[in-house]
């Protein structure tokens, strides 16, 4: 950023800015997913977001559940939520957790009704809360009001030459700003882990960082799995990324230079008042990724990418940056910026970060990026054990 | 910036294999390091596509990868200067269980 960019959002009832002002139909479980989407085609412009669990889970895999669904509800590029599960108590239980945050919320239960009254019922009050929500201005917003996350997929040696440091500029530059930052995959950060616990804030955080990344590897490392292909992916190692530590490297280019403020578990909220870099406990899955932080507030994700990465989300802008000129080429319709200029020497990093930032204000602004405009909206959940 | 693009790029001086900018045959290239902006040249002995890594020195079997001046592997077999690197000639140190 030469100049400070000028931002606009929508400020909801508790003080957090959104930058886009979506009503979402948001079911419980998989079973209320068809009457969910029958309400979003009922009503054009509100949005279903059908997942795959929501039954049966028990302990801290049902509370992560809740904790996504409620954390969706609550993001700030959320107007207004209609949820609608199979029995009333768990339904009732997340609209109560979204309804804190002051934005209107109904309930619907399935059982004893039918899809067809719920459905009938729920698009009324849908209909009411999508022209209430069109109503809503776009305000001047500040960088503080705002938190950014970030995450790369399908890297390649491009991403951490070009694509990640150009994200290393943004993230910087929003901390620097008053703006709030997660980064996550913790089981990509092997072998580098050490340079994150360098940075963190005081032994606390350095503490919980480190027992965090241990816990996640303990798991992996416990099933003696040969995991070639799966971490680092069959797309990374077409990219000529050989071993985990050398995409982790890449992945920590992005994270910028400042300070680790805390640590957060999967989906956990930030202390509003803490401002910074945070590290969240994550899977390195792309959707599962976005979904958590996105559900932990994050209103705009930066993604870089090396071999091509399409993904999405429903409720926040997925930027997606690359440094690989062939995937510039061939993949163009999902990039919204191309650094690939970078690896030329056509321009330096602090150029590529103003090129970033660019992107950013403008889809801060109400421009849509390329996941919005493809239609990429993955709503995917993290599921931490079996099912009762 | 009126620099040749650089036909491979290492991290950091010291760093023993460089990632092709661009589909490679083998040659003389030349190349230089992010961090410290010094110029180079290699031998490549293999034709590799972009992205794709070499080894700037002689490794044997055990030796470590250093890429970002940080060991990101071990080689698995012996590596000539001007080799391909990839799964068939390095593995990770961390995950032992991770082989090709």
């Amino acid at each position: 950023m030469g100049s400070k960019p000028r931002l606009t959002g929508y400020r909801r009832q508790n003080g957090t800015m959104g930058i886009r002002n979506h009503v979402i139909i948001l079911p419980l479980d998989d079973l209320s997913n068809a009457a969910a989407e029958a309400v979003a085609k009922v009503i054009p412009g509100t949005l279903a977001l059908p997942h795959a669990f929501g039954r049966l889970q028990f302990g801290e895999d049902l509370e992560l559940t809740f904790q996504t669904l409620i954390g969706t509800g609550r993001n700030a590029n959320v107007a207004a939520v209609v949820v609608i599960g199979i029995e009333p108590k768990w339904t009732q239980k997340v609209a109560d957790g979204i309804a804190s945050t002051g934005k209107p919320v109904a309930a619907f239960s399935i059982e004893g009704k039918g899809d067809l009254q719920v459905i009938a019922d729920a698009s009324r009050v849908a209909a009411m809360f999508l022209q209430d929500a069109s109503e809503i201005q776009r305000e001047q917003a500040e960088i503080g009001d705002m938190i950014m996350s970030i995450k790369c997929g399908e890297s390649d040696t491009t991403s951490g030459l070009g694509s990640c440091p150009t994200t290393s500029q943004a993230v910087d530059r929003w901390v620097e700003a008053g703006g709030t930052v997660f980064f996550g995959e913790t089981s990509e950060l092997t072998g580098g882990e050490h340079l994150i616990a360098d940075r963190c804030i005081d032994d606390a955080c350095r503490n919980l960082f480190q027992t965090t990344y241990d816990n996640y590897i303990k798991v992996i490392e416990s099933t003696g799995a040969n995991l070639l292909g799966s971490q680092p992916t069959q797309g990374n190692i077409a990219g000529g990324l050989t071993t985990i530590e050398e995409k982790a490297l890449g992945n920590i280019a992005k994270t910028g230079s400042v300070p680790v403020v805390g640590v957060l578990k999967p989906a956990q909220e930030p202390d509003p008042k803490k401002k910074g870099l945070y590290f969240m406990d994550t899977s390195s899955a792309a959707a599962e990724c976005v979904t958590l932080m996105a559900a932990a507030g994050a209103v705009i994700h930066l993604f870089p990418t090396g071999q091509g990465n399409v993904i999405g989300n429903p409720i926040i802008p997925v930027l997606k940056l690359t440094a690989n000129i062939k995937t510039a080429r061939s993949m163009k319709e999902h990039m919204d910026l191309d650094v690939s200029g970078l690896l030329r020497y056509e321009y330096d990093l602090p150029k590529a970060g103003d090129m970033m930032m660019d992107v950013i204000e403008r889809t801060v602004n109400g421009r849509l990026c390329t996941a919005e405009v493809m239609g990429h909206r993955e709503y995917t959940f993290t599921k931490l054990y079996i099912s009762a | 910036m009126a620099i040749t693009p650089p036909q491979f790029l290492l991290h950091h001086d010291g760093d023993n294999v460089a990632v092709a900018m661009e589909d490679l045959e083998p040659g003389t290239l030349h190349g230089r390091s992010v961090k410290q902006g010094t110029e180079s040249t290699a031998v490549l002995n293999h034709a590799i596509p972009l992205g794709h890594k070499f080894a700037l020195t002689d490794l044997a079997e055990g030796d470590a990868i250093i890429k970002y001046g940080i060991k990101v592997g071990l080689a698995s077999a012996a590596i000539k200067k001007g080799d391909y690197i990839h799964t068939h000639n390095m593995r990770s140190y961390r995950w032992e269980a991770s082989r090709a």
